[in-house]
């Protein structure tokens, strides 16, 4: 059992009780809502003549089914218009707030929550959707939840849930040139598997993850579900702290901010604390990494071989069969000079800011390959707006990229932003999946965002420390 | 098992002690939720007639002729009992997904391991995910190809999974155990009676502003 982490003070102060079950009954500091998972739970909560418990700790917006090109309404796809509509009646007529495409503010739920301020260190933070996780980044215990556990969190302003072991990955070092956290995160998950965090939270500290900025901290939390793990946090420190000062939520109100903060440093996990276990990886060791198959596990760096199937433990060997199969790779080879078809910048693990810029400072003066279609899908309208503010849209544009309106986009294809046939494409997203993004023939490539950059330039899968003038932004 | 009424918010009192049938095999390590209902047949505001679409990318092709998939197979027409491999129900948090099985027919999942997420939207349809040795359950599975007629039974309060003459030690987590054997697992209702410890621990906590806490507001 672990004992004084950031997960166990967190834990306890959000118990309400214990529950018959022997489950424990937390209360829900934050709550999003999103246009996909939502209407059912509040469909449930109407046949039960109930009304939403904590409109004001809950912030809806919409990010799976918008489309991000022509947003004119009706939507042309009407499931999108219905799904929208439904989500608007929703929301208003609880008095819930909604960032929607109108406010200037909508963007995928874990870019919005982040930029708004709404996430904070300490809370409990849950949205039906499994990359919750992200918001872990910031301190907070965030985790995905089903549907049902929706009408729960509307109808109580709590959760059900059991608590669950404390892993420590501790990331030693620094990173090399050109290594970034999706390559850190990439690099666990091949490591401990997807199913190694089931049953566990990831606290993810060390060297390495106290150098990373919140935008990194947050692809690396985002991608913990893709681990097994529900939730994965770094403990808040300054550079946490500087994040929240930007934002809404305390720009304007310093005396917010100084009486938030002890306790944010309470919730800290304790020099002494006790894990159940401690996982320690050397980040100076960790190479540009993407995946060579259809699990976020099935990972390699750059100048890795694929494994043969027979090599590895044989409860991996069909699933990295059927994988190889499906990505027409061999074993042995590196996916360096893998062909892409598609490039895809964007998604909750990676269409922030500073994923854009770091993109953006690659391709300037370069072009996208003529065989392939690339795009940019900004996390938000405000990191869309910051973007064309600092003239990134104008260097995306030259280099051939395609500078969309903010969604969820071809990380999951439920617009139209999707892989025709079988595309490969190289995406900054957080799942490889068969048919995730859209075509069940569609093969995908993970990596870092500036990874797709350059495999947007060369047209294939490329050691992007073998480009000249590698960014650093 | 049919559906649970629910009124005025009162726990369902249906208790989910055993579920008997006939099997259906799914083979697979890592079967995402993404393959058991794609992402374009959730673009709906109910869950009624997603059964139809469990699996649809694994059981049809491009021009919608059927595939290899144990859900097109006549023999299992009916069955009530899905056996599934390691990790099964990874990645999206969708409800559609158990939402799918659950009007498919399926009343149970028995397999070697669950993702988190998926069993616990099980549970919160009262649909239990059963665990058992790999050894067990890829002989369940060769069984249950073998008699798709036989009888499968899942004894939820034992533990412990019947078929033939064979019985298999199995394991339902404790708090999902509980819930289904005593018929609480409608957490709704359970939280909800508890509105005042609720509201305690919302004061306490210095984020939340009593504005934000309904009756508090000044």
């Amino acid at each position: 059992m672990s004992e004084g982490t950031l997960y166990d003070k967190v834990w306890d102060r959000h118990k309400v009780t214990r529950l018959p079950t022997g489950q424990d009954q937390l209360f829900v500091g934050l709550h999003l809502v999103h246009e996909v998972t939502s209407p059912q739970a509040f469909g449930m909560l109407k046949e039960r003549g109930q009304e939403v418990a904590f409109p004001k700790r809950t912030h809806a917006t919409v990010d799976h089914i918008v489309p991000t090109g022509n947003r004119d309404r009706p939507y042309r796809d009407e499931a999108a218009e219905s799904m929208m509509a439904e989500l608007e009646e929703n929301v208003r007529g609880s008095g819930i707030e909604f960032s929607d495409p109108d406010s200037g503010d909508q963007g995928i739920v874990h870019v919005i929550g982040p930029e708004q301020g709404l996430t904070q260190p300490g809370m409990t933070i849950v949205c039906g959707d499994s990359h919750t996780s992200t918001h872990g980044a910031f301190g907070a215990l965030a985790f995905g939840i089903g549907t049902s556990q929706i009408r729960d969190v509307l109808a109580t302003g709590c959760v059900a849930m059991e608590k669950q072991k404390v892993r420590k990955i501790e990331v030693t070092g620094e990173l090399g040139e050109g290594v970034t956290a999706k390559d850190v995160i990439l690099t666990i998950i091949g490591k401990l598997g997807t199913d190694g965090g089931v049953g566990h939270v990831y606290e993810y500290a060390g060297e390495a993850i106290e150098d990373l900025g919140m935008e990194g901290r947050m692809s690396i939390c985002n991608m913990s579900i893709e681990g097994g793990a529900r939730a994965g946090y770094v403990n808040p420190d300054e550079t946490t702290y500087e994040w929240l000062k930007g934002t809404d939520a305390f720009a304007d109100d310093p005396e917010k901010f100084e009486r938030l903060k002890p306790y944010w440093e309470s919730i800290r996990t304790d020099d002494d604390a006790e894990y159940d276990d401690v996982v320690t990886i050397d980040g100076s060791a960790i190479e540009p990494t993407v995946t060579w198959g259809t699990t976020p596990g099935q990972t390699a760096g750059i100048t890795e071989p694929i494994p043969d199937p027979d090599d590895l433990p044989e409860e991996d060997r069909d699933t990295a069969r059927r994988a190889q199969k499906h990505m027409r790779v061999e074993p042995g080879d590196t996916m360096e000079g893998y062909d892409i078809d598609v490039a895809f910048l964007g998604s909750c693990t990676n269409a922030r800011l500073k994923d854009l810029r770091e993109a953006a400072a690659f391709v300037e003066g370069r072009e996208v390959d003529d065989d392939v279609r690339a795009m940019v899908v900004p996390g938000s309208q405000r990191v869309r707006d910051a973007a064309e503010a600092e003239g990134l849209d104008e260097v995306f544009k030259e280099a051939g990229f395609d500078w969309r309106e903010p969604g969820c986009s071809m990380c999951l294809g439920m617009n139209d932003d999707q892989l025709v046939g079988d595309e490969a494409s190289a995406s900054s997203s957080n799942r490889n999946f068969v048919g995730r993004q859209g075509s069940k023939d569609g093969r995908t490539v993970l990596m870092s965002p500036i990874m797709v950059a350059a495999a947007a330039v060369t047209g294939e899968v490329t050691d992007v420390r073998e480009m000249e003038e590698v960014a650093t932004v | 098992m049919s559906s649970p009424e629910f009124s005025d918010g009162e726990a369902p009192a249906e208790k989910v002690t055993e579920v008997s049938g006939t099997g259906i095999p799914v083979r697979g390590n890592d079967i995402d939720t993404d393959q058991i209902i794609p992402a374009r047949f959730m673009k709906v505001v109910t869950f009624d007639g997603l059964g139809q679409f469990s699996f649809f990318d694994q059981r049809f092709d491009d021009d919608d002729n059927e595939k290899d998939h144990p859900f097109n197979e006549e023999k299992y027409r009916g069955a009530n009992v899905l056996v599934v491999n390691a990790n099964f129900g990874c990645g999206s948090s969708r409800e559609h997904a158990p939402q799918a099985l659950m009007r498919w027919g399926i009343d149970a999942v028995v397999g070697e391991s669950f993702a988190e997420i998926f069993a616990g939207n099980c549970l919160a349809l009262g649909v239990p995910t059963v665990t058992a040795d790999q050894e067990d359950i890829e002989a369940l599975q060769d069984y249950v190809e073998a008699n798709p007629d036989a009888e499968v039974d899942i004894d939820v309060a034992e533990e412990t999974i019947t078929y033939g003459d064979t019985v298999i030690d199995a394991t339902v987590h404790d708090a999902q155990r509980k819930a289904l054997v005593e018929g609480v697992w409608d957490t709704t209702a359970l939280m909800g009676a508890n509105e005042g410890a609720v509201r305690e621990t919302a004061r306490s906590l210095p984020y939340v502003p009593a504005e934000h806490i309904p009756g508090d507001e000044a």
